[in-house]
């Protein structure tokens, strides 16, 4: 039984606990052991609560006061303040970007309003290392549930009713996968987890893992009863050392209350969890490959048919989810197929999780019902682009998905509603970006990700995006012309059709699609070989203004190529073709008068 | 630990592990469940505040009444320390003074429980600025 009237929980996400939240925890103890308060006031480490951008959080209960950026050495003044004389610490509490006032109350706060917590429903409220407080919160319910009341086939049912489809990106339908799964014969099947997140900008598997790594574990077991497996595994990379460490501890726990392991619930049921990492490749996220990785072969796909469910792991019927549909399962078992699918569009249900960053001014982890407009993303819970910028386009989906612009920001977010807009769901990444950012740059960047992280077995994948990632290289130095266009664009409906697996037919689309869409930005580099962003280095000239220039001779000293010449108190030049572009001019000049052209 | 071996066996357990988490899960909508504050400066802790509140977090508890108990500052009450304040859902709060653990045991069974109200409501006698976001 407790007695404590109040409890403070830490963020222990990898953001924050990069940002000393172990050192807050163990300062917060100590500061309550010296006033005497152990008995009363709980510190608690938990997940990610997805406002990263103000981490490390504390959140004090039951308040709801919501401290950012908080420091290690605060942890006296919360402890004085807040938790002894009942006073909020004002100089921690979160500032709205653009009333600039103080809200202490995390349910008054832009970014958590419009948000719907499934997948999350536990991160950032329990303690991710104890099994209890998942307990606490219904936790292995749902596995009861299926295990003591259902058959495999109404589980089934269940999940397919409720429309759930798969966040790896795919978007197929979840309970489909499990009956293909149920219906191939086999004296073994496994349950696959797939929790390898490569694209730049997501960490929404990992959050999930961390935060509530027995949600995770609870819908395996629940999939293996489904289908008929006994074994799991989680494919998970070994980059993620936290989320690796927590579900250790989930599965250990798991372990020794029978949750996991042999005759769950005395029904007779086996299922036990294994881990198996991966080197950190991001066509591992792509099933077949996923699979061969774990057989310690190279991570290369392969052609499907057949698919996971007929011949996967070990060559025996597999089933792999994503960490994210994985984690709203036993959710969907205790409240209903009719809840979840009441959630949501007409053909994508539930919630989504995004991973917002980029120029945006609230960084984090969110969660949404589909449906919710672009433009509530990323004005209300993102808060608007930093800096009082303008808006120029979001890459959804991560490298594999496309760019979508201003006229894109009312669609409603789901699978289908993304793909007709020339992008896709993918993983969930969303990368906000601002007039600063050049078009081609960001596709020649999207691109350099994918040429790296190609396996190099078919050629198209291989060959082609080293070919686009030139081509767009070139464009950048202004040596593109206006055919080079239409070749990348050629280029990539090719390499889309021709691809093995999804990492090369999802490949190109940055390019195609914001050459679509900033075709303008395009052409300005191939024919005025401008770059209307300011930002690719051999399109830029220095130049000095003349009427402004004083003549101080302070740009002529720092220049580090000696390119600036003139007499003192005269006008300076520059010499275009000997300038390296390097701006030391122009941070010096206190006149106004150098600016790029 | 020992193992969970039904259903039944874990829906116990849970509650069980429930009320710790109550302080969390009640925090989501503090508007629909009692609200106790305890006055906890130093006079109040002299006075005995910290066994009061003790009482608050253990009796309304185990009388299955939903609650929120926290602790709060000095309310200016010197003079009648332990003050509580109380509020029920829909209820303009209400101060008590010299609250002991029999008055505390009144104030859970007649004001808690049935509204009615009892010795040693301090009359509020000042108003708060309120910030509005």
């Amino acid at each position: 039984m407790s007695k404590y009237s109040m409890h403070l929980l830490v963020c222990g996400g990898t953001g924050c606990h990069a940002s000393e939240s172990d050192a807050i925890v163990c300062n917060l103890r100590d500061e309550l052991e010296a006033k005497g308060l152990v008995d009363s006031v709980q510190v608690i480490l938990t997940g990610c609560f997805g406002f990263c951008e103000k981490g490390p959080i504390v959140k004090v209960m039951p308040d709801n006061t919501f401290y950012v950026q908080v420091k290690p050495e605060d942890a006296q003044e919360i402890v004085d303040e807040h938790v002894i004389k009942g006073r909020k610490v004002t100089r921690l509490l979160y500032k709205d970007p653009v009333s600039k006032e103080s809200i202490s109350d995390s349910k008054h706060m832009g970014f958590f309003k419009k948000q719907l917590r499934i997948v999350l429903r536990n991160c950032g409220f329990i303690n991710p290392e104890n099994i209890d407080e998942y307990i606490a919160r219904d936790g292995y319910q749902a596995l009861g549930k299926v295990l003591s009341e259902m058959s495999p086939e109404e589980v089934i049912k269940v999940i397919k009713d409720s429309g759930q489809r798969g966040r790896g990106g795919g978007g197929f339908s979840t309970g489909l996968k499990w009956e293909l799964a149920r219906k191939s014969v086999s004296d073994e099947k496994y349950v696959v987890c797939n929790a390898d997140e490569g694209d730049p900008g997501a960490f929404m598997d990992r959050s999930v893992l961390e935060g509530d790594p027995h949600s995770v574990l609870e819908a395996m077991a629940i999939c293996g009863y489904s289908i008929g497996a006994s074994s799991g595994l989680i494919y998970i990379r070994a980059e993620y050392p936290l989320a690796i460490e927590r579900l250790k501890i989930a599965i250990n726990q798991a372990r020794e209350y029978g949750l996991l392991g042999n005759s769950i619930f005395g029904t007779g049921f086996n299922f036990d969890i294994t881990l198996r990492y991966g080197a950190g490749a991001f066509v591992c996220g792509e099933e077949t490959a996923l699979i061969h990785s774990m057989e310690g072969l190279r991570g290369e796909p392969t052609v499907k048919p057949p698919f996971p469910a007929e011949s996967g792991y070990r060559n025996k019927p597999t089933n792999v989810n994503n960490v994210e549909t994985f984690a709203a399962i036993p959710a969907i078992i205790l409240k209903g197929s009719k809840w979840f699918s009441s959630i949501g569009t007409e053909k994508s249900k539930g919630t989504k999780v995004f991973a917002l960053a980029g120029k945006i001014n609230n960084v984090g982890l969110i969660e949404v019902p589909m449906g919710t407009t672009l433009r509530e993303v990323i004005f209300e819970i993102g808060g608007g682009i930093r800096g009082g910028k303008k808006f120029k386009g979001v890459q959804t989906g991560g490298p594999s998905g496309g760019c979508l612009t201003e006229k894109h920001l009312d669609t409603p977010i789901d699978f289908d509603n993304l793909i007709a807009a020339g992008s896709m769901m993918g993983s969930g990444a969303m990368i906000v970006l601002d007039e600063d950012d050049c078009m081609v740059s960001m596709a020649k960047f999207f691109l350099e990700f994918t040429v790296e992280e190609s396996c190099g077995k078919c050629a198209p994948c291989r060959i082609g995006n080293k070919r686009l990632h030139e081509l767009l290289g070139q464009i950048t130095e202004g040596k593109g012309t206006l055919e080079d266009l239409d070749r990348l664009k050629n280029m990539s409906l090719v390499i889309k059709d021709t691809s093995l697996c999804g990492l090369g037919q999802t490949s190109p689309n940055p390019v195609l699609s914001m050459l679509e869409n900033f075709r303008e930005e395009y052409v300005a580099h191939v024919t005025s070989k401008k770059c209307p962003a300011g930002q690719c280095k051999s399109l830029m000239e220095y130049v000095i203004n003349a009427e402004n220039c004083v003549g101080c001779t302070a740009c002529a000293r720092v220049c580090p190529v000696n390119a600036i010449t003139g007499e003192r108190k005269e006008a300076h030049l520059i010499n275009a073709a000997t300038c390296i572009k390097c701006g030391a001019c122009m941070e010096k000049c206190k006149f106004d008068a150098i600016f790029i052209r | 630990m020992s193992k969970i071996t039904s259903l039944a066996d874990l829906k116990k357990k849970r509650e069980e592990l429930k009320s710790g988490l109550d302080i969390r899960v009640k925090a989501i909508d503090p508007e629909s469940v009692v609200q106790v504050k305890v006055a906890m400066a130093t006079c109040g802790i002299a006075s005995g505040a910290k066994t009061v509140m003790e009482f608050f977090l253990e009796q309304l508890e185990r009388r299955n009444i939903p609650a929120v108990v926290t602790q709060t500052g000095c309310m200016g009450y010197c003079y009648a320390e332990p003050t509580i304040e109380v509020k029920l859902p829909g209820e303009e709060p209400v101060v008590f003074g010299f609250v002991d653990l029999k008055r505390a045991d009144q104030i859970i069974e007649k004001y808690i429980k049935t509204g009615e109200l009892v010795d040693g409501i301090i009359p509020v006698n000042y108003q708060s600025i309120d910030f509005k976001e």
